[in-house]
């Protein structure tokens, strides 16, 4: 192991009031709650001689409810938390399945949805659900409490557009207004578990009379240094049947929302291919 | 006859040691005052060191420093030849190459070091692959970058494609491949009073270990150790002599104890890996499918320098043809050198590439030929009395038959092959498919190696009553301290819990060899059991009978042995019916082989390409089984291992260094990847085995892979000639084809 103990000062916030004046006064410190990607970093010896905020001792951060609009999971609820809520499994299937597909058994444990956002990954499991059930970011700050469109929170890979001195407290995931009539979540891992996604995939469907699309909410990972929703896509489907010309053309105009890399992992083709074939067969299923 | 020990599964000798956390791993051995060494490593492919300097920031006064000149004897890591250097005395041959070593006493700390030390380069024009090596534009080895090369020639191949209906030609690519041992290198030095150089560590080869720190430290006193061994699958044959000769070089310049642990990054990126492979074949059949000619061409990159690659390179050589018998047959192999990492020992040592391609070849062949793979590898398999392209005829102990038909018929090969085609054309989620696949492997050294190598092993029975297993021979989780006692129980008739095998360490157990070529329950258990047999009729010479209660045997050690135990050595001793002729390359290879068969069911995700091996079924020929459970174990772990080189291992290799160093990257099979597995084991007895037993540790490496082609084509339609196939190389094969995909 190549972290070095002795090099780094460790903070303990045990209120979001604590951390937010710890952060204040130590802005380079690196938050730690879960540590599940602090901990490989860590390995490596990239955190040496840094300063360390640990949240995980903030009860109030904890908490997943359900309010009358939808549910508020704490930043420090984790994921095998949402994995096994009964509310997520009943409103949010999509994010159950996400959180029940990260890494493994122990990384579900130990990870948290406030430091997954956080970490910035392209590659985030759960970001594709959260993208499309159109969930908010609460972030706390010195200046009081603001909240973000979740699909908006990040600036680029490994980057959130959060300030120096603010903090993830809650993610707010508003119910949909009806039941969709399809759903799909996909992940493309490198193997069957403990996994990073080569591209990862949520949608939503809603039809009206006659298969017209009311709306389609598509949104993937691993495509793009963010995760992204299939703007494109998604305007050109409202209002039409999914005849096979129409799902093509969706299919082709995934391409307008994201821009996809060779990598270790995998490659720009297969990934774009995959994608399309994930959104052709959620369109129009045989 | 009824056995006390052999063929039953008694309880592994090392399990609770292990599973209570209490056996001591390298790091586990406190060594007081001790430092810790790390390495300082190019970070270029190709070139010359310009200079070195020490950052002034960096607390130096702290640390010690070895360079090539404090080496008191020669720069070099003594293996075949003595080409690659401990620490590179100027000319860096590939990245994460050894320049110097920087000790410290604060494990942490000293991965610090590394970075305050800047070295500047003179870069030259890197070799990085097989075709660029055999281009000799560069020339790193020789006149042709050339490590070795041999020649088998049976028969007039000319004449074979002259009488041939059908001639297909293919060629097939298998990358390299990381071990992924449990435990990462590991290695301790000190200097006791007397002088000697003592190392412990996590090896195979306690005394290639020795041989090579003796060029090193000429004319001092060598011991090593192997301390508990996590895992090593060829891995830590060669390297722990490097790494070895870093720690002790350490240690006799800083006069205290050094230990050296690599974290898997460096691990991964420095040490060895199977040797990646191009083999092209060229096959003459006649009508109805019988070989009349093979033409093969072998080439494995050997990386910047030679260290094992002749052997493994004549493994891969001598079952390139496959368990199959052509009458005119001609193999070429080379292994060439690369500005990449030396590749060294990999469980089946060059024989899953080239089995790989003959394997592969019969999907090829089938294509162009309409014949059935099944009944091609039927008319063609090996039986007794068959001759093998070294002109070695199989004279006993020949499987091949038994292992096909009963796999073919467990797995219900033929009728999954016939449903699925119908299935794959229907709609679904997935294309279904099953492959198959037929393997030998030829345990122990090859050709003259056991002789050239004269192991010996002893037992010895000591005052307290004890038998003692002396050879050093190397647990690494393999089973074989459970193997040796079961065999040396059986041959004395006693209860297993009664014997005991004695930790190889160089100052106590005799040479028996190298732990590798899945040679230790055949070749060192063979020894054993004739030492064994002198012990025993030594004691009954005295006593009149020998003793099988722990009571009698004390009896019996206290009589015996009481002036210090008393000691019988076996030696290897060849079979003088097999004659190997190194020159030629001709006669018997091996003197037996082992046999399994394989089939793969699997399901491609149509929308993903994802391969999701449903169902592996093996047949083994292991001659006998000493121990089913381990038997079975070692099946269920080649196979899994076999399955992951084939599908989802995928090393990716930047300017010479492996880029994706990392388990994150690096994906290995996990428990949620294995396949349900049905494994059954043949038992066609060797008369020069112990019991009747074949080496098995590497054989079950050997079928995976082509089988899983096989079966990704009749699942797909598509031949996927190298290895991993990974769902890329699917999804590119149907974008060429069809240009679109669903």
């Amino acid at each position: 192991m190549r972290g070095i103990p002795a090099s780094m000062k460790v903070f303990k916030a045990g209120s979001p009031a604590q951390a937010l004046k710890l952060l204040a006064d130590h802005p380079l410190a690196v938050p730690i709650a879960g540590g599940t990607d602090f901990m490989v970093a860590w390995n490596m010896g990239l955190l040496n001689e840094k300063s360390v905020l640990d949240l995980s001792g903030i009860r109030e951060w904890t908490r997943v409810e359900e309010t009358p609009s939808g549910l508020r999971a704490g930043a420090l609820a984790t994921h095998a938390e949402l994995r096994d809520h009964p509310v997520v499994r009943r409103r949010f299937p999509l994010l159950a399945q996400a959180c029940a597909s990260v890494g493994s058994v122990q990384i579900q444990n130990r990870g948290t949805i406030g430091g997954n956002i956080a970490n910035a990954s392209p590659a985030g499991d759960t970001f594709p659900a959260l993208a499309v059930y159109d969930a908010r970011v609460s972030v706390a700050g010195r200046d009081g409490m603001r909240s973000i469109p979740f699909v908006d929170s990040f600036a680029g890979v490994k980057k959130t557009i959060l300030g120096q001195a603010e903090l993830i407290s809650a993610v707010d995931i508003p119910f949909p207004s009806a039941k969709p009539d399809r759903q799909v979540f996909r992940k493309v891992g490198t193997r069957t578990s403990q996994a990073i996604s080569k591209t990862v995939a949520a949608g939503l469907l809603w039809l009206g009379k006659g298969g017209i699309v009311k709306e389609m909410r598509f949104s993937l990972g691993s495509m793009a240094p963010t995760v992204r929703r299939l703007r494109a896509a998604e305007g050109y489907l409202a209002g039409r049947r999914l005849t096979p010309d129409v799902v093509d053309t969706a299919a082709q105009l995934l391409a307008k929302d994201v821009s996809p890399i060779d990598d270790f992992r995998s490659t720009a083709e297969y990934r774009l291919e995959v994608s399309r074939n994930i959104l052709r067969s959620f369109l129009a299923p045989n | 006859m009824a056995r006390i020990a052999v063929g039953r599964s008694i309880p592994r000798v090392d399990a609770d040691e292990k599973l209570r956390g209490a056996a001591k791993y390298l790091d586990d051995n406190r060594l007081p005052d001790c430092l810790y060494g790390v390495t300082v490593r190019s970070t270029i492919a190709y070139g010359t060191v310009k200079s070195i300097e020490f950052d002034p920031c960096c607390p130096w006064k702290d640390t010690v420093i070895a360079r090539a000149v404090d080496i008191p004897g020669e720069n070099c890591v003594a293996a075949i030849e003595a080409d690659q250097p401990l620490l590179a005395p100027g000319r860096v041959m590939h990245p994460m190459e050894p320049i110097l070593l920087v000790a410290h006493p604060d494990r942490n700390m000293v991965w610090q070091a590394p970075r305050h030390v800047k070295i500047t380069y003179e870069e030259m024009e890197p070799v990085l692959s097989i075709e660029d090596s055999l281009s000799a534009k560069q020339l790193l080895r020789g006149q042709d970058n050339v490590f070795k090369s041999y020649l088998i020639e049976k028969g007039d191949i000319k004449k074979g494609f002259a009488a041939a209906e059908y001639i297909v030609e293919g060629e097939y690519r298998t990358p390299p491949q990381e071990h992924a041992y449990i435990e990462p290198h590991a290695m301790a030095a000190w200097v006791e009073k007397n002088g000697t150089i003592v190392v412990m560590g996590s090896m195979q080869c306690p005394y290639y270990v020795q041989k090579a720190l003796k060029r090193i430290f000429p004319g001092g006193n060598i011991r090593v150790i192997q301390a508990v061994t996590g895992g090593a699958f060829g891995g830590k044959e060669d390297y722990p002599s490097m790494l070895a000769g870093h720690a002790a070089l350490l240690a006799v310049k800083s006069r205290r104890p050094v230990k050296m642990l690599y974290d898997r990054a460096e691990d991964m990126a420095a040490t060895t890996k199977r040797h990646p492979s191009v083999v092209r074949h060229r096959t003459g059949l006649t009508k109805d499918g019988k070989l009349v000619a093979q033409d093969i061409d072998v080439v494995f990159d050997g990386g910047a320098y030679l260290t094992l690659s002749p052997v493994v390179l004549s493994r891969g050589t001598l079952h390139a043809a496959g368990p199959y018998e052509c009458p005119h047959v001609r193999v070429r192999s080379r292994a060439v050198a690369t500005n990449t990492p030396p590749n060294g020992a990999f469980r089946g040592f060059g024989a899953p590439q080239t089995l790989f391609a003959v394997e592969a070849h019969w999907e090829k062949i089938a294509a162009e030929t309409g014949l059935d793979p099944l009944k091609l590898r039927r008319k063609n398999l090996v039986k007794e009395g068959s001759c093998l392209a070294t002109g070695q005829v199989l004279r006993e102990s020949v499987g091949a038959t038994e292992v096909l038909e009963r796999c073919v018929k467990d797995s219900a090969y033929e009728k999954k092959r016939r449903r699925y085609a119908v299935l794959n054309k229907k709609p679904g989620p997935v294309w279904k498919g099953i492959g198959l696949a037929l393997v030998h492997h030829g345990p122990g050294f090859t050709g003259s190696g056991e002789v050239m190598l004269a192991s010996r092993a002893a037992v010895s029975l000591d005052r307290a009553g004890v038998v003692w297993v002396l050879a050093a021979t190397t647990e690494m989780g393999q089973g074989e301290i459970t193997v040796l006692t079961q065999i040396v129980a059986e041959t004395l008739g006693l209860d297993p819990a009664l014997v005991r095998v004695a930790a190889p360490d160089t100052d106590r157990v005799p040479d028996s060899g190298p732990t590798v070529a899945s040679r230790t329950t055949m070749i060192i258990g063979g020894i054993l059991m004739k030492a064994a047999l002198k012990l025993k009729d030594k004691v009954a010479l005295e006593l009149g009978s020998f003793p099988t209660t722990a009571k009698g045997l004390e009896c019996a050690g206290r009589r015996l042995a009481a002036k210090g135990e008393i000691s019988f050595e076996g030696v290897y001793e060849k079979p003088p019916d097999i004659q190997w002729d190194e020159n030629a390359y001709k006669g018997d290879a091996y003197g037996v082989y082992g046999y399994e068969a394989i089939a793969v069911d699997l399901e491609v995700d149509r929308t993903t390409y994802e391969v999701k091996v449903k169902a592996a079924f093996t047949a083994t020929d292991v001659g006998r089984a000493v121990h089913p459970a381990m038997v079975r174990g070692q099946i269920a772990g080649g196979t899994v291992q076999g399955l992951g080189w084939a599908l989802i291992e995928n090393p990716v290799f930047s300017k010479g260094s492996m880029a994706n160093n990392q388990f994150t990257n690096y994906t290995i099979p996990t428990f949620t990847d294995a396949p349900s597995l049905t494994l059954e084991i043949v038992e066609k007895p060797y008369s020069r085995g112990p019991f009747g037993a074949k080496g098995i540790g590497e054989l079950p490496h050997n079928a995976p892979a082509p089988a899983v082609v096989a079966a990704v084509r009749n699942a797909t339609g598509l031949l996927i000639p190298d290895l991993p196939v990974l769902p890329e190389k699917i999804c590119h094969e149907f974008i060429r084809k069809k240009g679109r995909t669903q």
